[in-house]
């Protein structure tokens, strides 16, 4: 079958959904590979390496649709590409198939399938193929960048003879992917970065990439399915933005990167807000394209606010890095057609009892699959609500050493009765011969406990030899009986004085031989 | 020599002895402690010979030479990755002869014994045959199983705990009837039932709790050995016998305590047959290659190794002994982690890397090594499996749920070298080998680790 990657036509999409280097892997799979001529080339790839991959290059879109099997984009398909759409061949690309009813109808008239990499359940499997993740991890990077570009001073703090520059404090809104690669790409120009998010269970991946976590004192779980953030109570609001009123003045950069599925993205960082941050501050909106989490965000546009205060409302942040957004993007692509083949041989096979693919098939065969059913694994594992102990102050812990240390003691002390009785009790009956060896089984029964604990665990193994080895100490009894009269006596006797010796002898030898081997270095 | 030098030679002999344990408490110590060991011993069986309670005889003469050669050639033969059913192998012995003991203690008792002294020397008998026949049939299953020659599995009868119930109460109610004079048969008997329980007792216990088992056998022998000080009424006996059983133990408590198991539970078996609806693991285990992973050794500054069953059965200590030598070469620093129930018998590991010429200080303990695991580069995982997974840690409702493990996901990359896609020894699933930063390579371990070598130059 034949894989083609027609040039994308939306308006400043500058990323292609197939590299020269996917164009190996893909040939590998058991594909032909085409590229309609020029897709590459905002990206930086130009026709000819795509030859020299071994991708056949055409001149017009309509020859690339008709020649393909399988379609790879990055944009959805696009009115003036619609016509090009036949039965058994397959697109895939982003859809969004929540918001786009009429394409879905599409497809399923003109029987072609539809594979939305944007439908892609968040489970660990399918990470390698989670393109919004990749695109995130861009857009967060890419963010930091814009605001730096727009910013007029430091990230990072200095001491130099012209004079003491403070640090740059940033806050990110919003920890999934995007918020922690700008955590990430903040801290590591040397910024202060705060990170506030609405689920409790990510403050360890938030601390973790360096930034320091906003507490709210609220309980409350914003967590929804799939990892996803969920529409919080009026309460939690309240809290939440009297946080935000204590941040704002002190905070030169804000990057928001709040989502929540399939709803307009919640207004975290109103007009108030601004008025409150200091001229020459920048906010970054990356939620601009669904609203934006500031009221000012005007999308695709910066603006200017009344106190000197930059909005960047861009929405095209990975394709403003297309290069690199492209490899990410064709090797999620690779992946999701590794997937389809299980047998590497160039055919596709829609199984639909995969979670993954399930997932991500909007239209198959003429039917609208659309919505899947929910994924059978959680994405994340919940955090168990963790009861923090509190801590205990010094007093605290001395008392409860001293309760162990009683406890200990009381436990010793019944030990000791009990065994003091056991002994009254077997000497109340046993003879006085008796006793004298039971005394010496005791004393050395204890004297053995005693010994042992104090053996290295290295030396297990030659202990277990050597005790072994003493065990053979039984050779005394059939010595002593080994003189009797009774001939089975004697005989059985013998024998044991024969494997006795064995063992003896053969335990020392091979504890020797295992300890002289022990060497320091 | 009379009663008393032989007596006093016997207190000597317990000194020694204890010494000779007490010495192994390090590497150093405990070269010289087994001579204590070997003196005690010589001490012990000489002053017997010579002494007044036995006639010298060739007879006697000749086992002890037969046996002193069959020993000493064993020993020198016996390759260390046997050593477990060499272990084993020996336990059995002393059981017979305790057996054995105690059986002609019955056919020729020692004359005028009357009232509780004879009661008490027959209930000795009894006792000392009883362990005796249960360590001599309960080793040679564990040696079956250690050797491969009887299947590492559990073997499950249906009502396995009544069985073992009856055969105990029946061997009790055999001897309330040997009390009662019922007559010698009683005492056959009871040892015919003995060591099918004892036999019965070992093959329920699955492979990966073989520490356990050879420790508590280790124990069983020593008192076999005490029962029949006891029944002689030999002091020295007694005490070594008590040593013994207690380091064994000892030995047991520590294992079952690594593995965060009950000893009961252990030794009632039937272990890893029932696996529970542990959590599973999604994800996907990603494979690696040699030549990578030697790459990935040559950036690495903090290896750590953590060999585990899989490295003894691939015979695979001389290659990690040589790459571990060419990368401390290198100013790298190279350790190993050892968990305490890692391997078939307590510090099993531990003997094969110095087999292998690894110097012990760079062999250490999981509670001296698990807070380095952030630390370090990588982590090399040679054939272990439950001792490194993090579901003991992670998910209460596995079966290991609580067992002290090595935490060797913390590092930042974790090789595992595994025959196959398979579950560890107890049948359940790993998410360590799912984790992110986890690769597997997969073939024999000396075979992968003899290609790194070679990748790696010298």
């Amino acid at each position: 079958m034949k894989v083609g990657c027609p040039r994308e036509i939306l308006d400043g999409e500058k990323r292609v959904a197939m590299t020269p280097d996917s164009v190996r892997q893909i040939r590998k799979l058991g594909y032909d590979c085409v590229i309609e001529s020029g897709a590459g080339l905002a990206a930086g790839f130009a026709d000819t390496t795509y030859e020299e991959a071994g991708a056949e290059v055409v001149k017009t879109a309509a020859t690339l649709w008709k020649q393909s099997d399988i379609v790879v984009k990055v944009r959805g398909v696009a009115a003036k590409e619609e016509k090009h759409l036949r039965a058994d061949q397959t697109v895939i690309s982003l859809f969004w198939p929540g918001q786009n009813a009429e394409l879905l109808e599409t497809f399923r008239k003109a029987g072609t399938n539809a594979i939305a990499m944007d439908m892609v359940p968040r489970i660990s499997r399918a990470q390698k193929m989670d393109v919004l993740s990749s695109m995130a991890n861009i857009a967060g990077y890419r963010a930091v960048i814009e605001a730096g570009n727009r910013f007029g001073r430091f990230f990072t703090g200095q001491i130099t003879a012209a004079g003491k520059v403070p640090p740059a404090r940033v806050l990110v809104i919003g920890a999934g992917v995007a918020g922690l690669a700008a955590i990430g790409t903040a801290t590591s120009l040397g910024a202060i970065v705060r990170a506030f998010d609405v689920r409790p269970e990510v403050a360890e991946q938030i601390e973790s990439m360096g930034a320091e976590f906003l507490m709210l004192e609220f309980e409350e779980d914003g967590s929804g399915e799939g990892g996803y953030a969920k529409p919080a109570s009026p309460e939690f609001i309240e809290k939440e933005m009297e946080l935000f009123r204590a941040q704002a003045p002190e905070i030169d950069i804000v990057i928001t990167t709040a989502l929540i599925p399939g709803r307009p993205a919640p207004k975290l960082w109103p007009a108030e807000m601004v008025g409150l941050m200091k001229p020459g501050s920048v906010v970054v909106d990356l939620a601009a394209e669904q609203g934006g989490n500031c009221d000012l965000t005007v999308a695709d546009e910066i603006v200017t606010s009344e106190n000197g205060v930059t909005i960047v409302g861009y929405t095209d942040f990975p394709s403003r890095m297309a290069a690199q957004s492209s490899t990410l993007y064709a090797t999620n692509i690779r992946h999701m057609l590794d997937d389809l083949t299980p047998e590497k041989d160039g055919q596709v096979t829609l199984n639909m009892e995969d979670d993954v693919i399930r997932g991500a098939t909007a239209v198959k065969g003429g039917e609208i699959t659309y919505p899947p059913p929910a994924p059978k694994i959680q994405a994340i594992g919940k955090a168990p609500a963790a009861e923090k102990p509190a801590e205990l102050t010094p007093e605290e812990k001395a008392a409860q050493e001293i309760a162990e240390h009683r406890r200990k003691g009381r436990q010793q002390i019944g030990m000791l009765a009990l065994g003091g009785a056991f002994m009254m009790l077997v000497g109340a009956y046993a003879p006085a011969s008796f006793m004298q060896h039971f005394i010496v089984f005791a004393l050395a029964c204890f004297v053995g406990f005693q010994v042992i604990w104090n053996v290295s665990h290295a030396l297990h193994t030659p202990l277990m030899a050597v005790t072994n080895a003493i065990s053979g100490i039984i050779i005394l009894g059939a010595l002593l009986q080994i003189g009797s009269s009774n001939q089975i006596v004697m005989i059985l006797a013998s024998i044991s004085v024969l494997i006795a010796t064995i063992n003896i002898v053969g335990g020392f030898m091979v504890t020797r031989r295992m300890l002289a081997m022990f060497q320091k270095s | 020599m009379s009663f008393n030098i032989v007596t006093a030679v016997y207190i000597a002999a317990s000194v020694l002895f204890i010494l000779s344990l007490g010495g192994l408490s390090n590497q150093e110590s405990a070269k010289r402690a087994v001579w204590y060991g070997i003196v005690g011993m010589a001490l012990a069986v000489g002053a017997t010979i010579f002494g007044p309670q036995v006639a010298l005889s060739n007879l006697l003469l000749m086992m002890i030479v037969i046996g002193a050669v069959i020993g000493f050639i064993v020993a020198q033969r016996v390759e260390m990755t046997g050593m477990p059913q060499l272990v084993a192998a020996l336990h059995t012995f002393v059981g017979l002869a305790a057996v054995f003991i105690g059986i002609n203690s019955d056919l020729a008792p020692p004359e005028g014994l009357v009232g509780a002294e004879k009661i008490i020397h027959e209930v000795e008998i009894f006792l000392g045959v009883f362990i005796g026949a249960v360590t001599t049939t309960g080793s040679v299953v564990a040696f079956g199983k250690l050797s491969g020659m009887v299947d590492g599995k559990p073997l499950t009868l249906p009502g396995r705990n009544i069985l073992n119930l009856i055969a105990v109460l029946g061997c009790i109610w055999l001897g309330a009837m040997y009390l009662n004079h019922a007559g010698p048969w009683t005492l056959y008997l009871m040892t015919a039932i003995a060591l099918v329980f004892g036999a019965h007792l070992v093959l329920a216990i699955g492979g990966a709790d073989m520490p356990v088992v050879v420790s508590m056998l280790n124990s069983y022998s020593g008192w076999a050995a005490a029962a029949t000080g006891f029944l002689l009424g030999n002091d020295l006996l007694i005490v070594t016998g008590a040593l013994v059983g207690a380091s064994g133990a000892i030995l047991s408590y520590i294992m079952c305590r690594a593995m965060n198991r009950n000893f009961l539970s252990v030794i009632l078996g039937g272990w890893g047959t029932a696996v529970s609806s542990s959590q599973e693991v999604e994800g996907e285990m990603i494979a690696t290659d040699v030549a990578s992973v030697a790459g990935d050794l040559q950036d690495a500054q903090d290896i750590i190794i953590v060999p585990g069953y899989g490295m003894a059965v691939a015979q695979a200590q001389g290659a990690v002994s040589e790459i571990t030598r060419r990368l401390r070469a290198q100013g790298k620093s190279v350790r190993f982690a050892i968990h305490p129930v890692a391997g078939r018998l307590p510090g099993h590991m531990n003997v094969l890397l110095a087999e292998a010429k690894v110097p012990y200080d760079i062999v250490l303990e999981m509670d001296e090594i698990n807070p380095d695991f952030p630390n370090a580069d990588m982590v090399i995982i040679l054939g272990a499996n439950d001792i490194v997974n993090p579901a003991a840690q992670d998910d209460p409702n596995s079966p290991i749920a609580g067992m002290p493990v090595l935490e060797v996901w913390k590092a930042r990359q974790v090789i595992i070298s595994k025959r196959g896609q398979g579950r560890g020894y107890s049948g359940i699933e790993n998410p360590l080998f799912f984790k992110d930063n986890s690769r597997m390579l997969y073939g024999d371990a000396k075979a992968s680790l003899d290609q790194i070598l070679t990748s790696l130059g010298s």
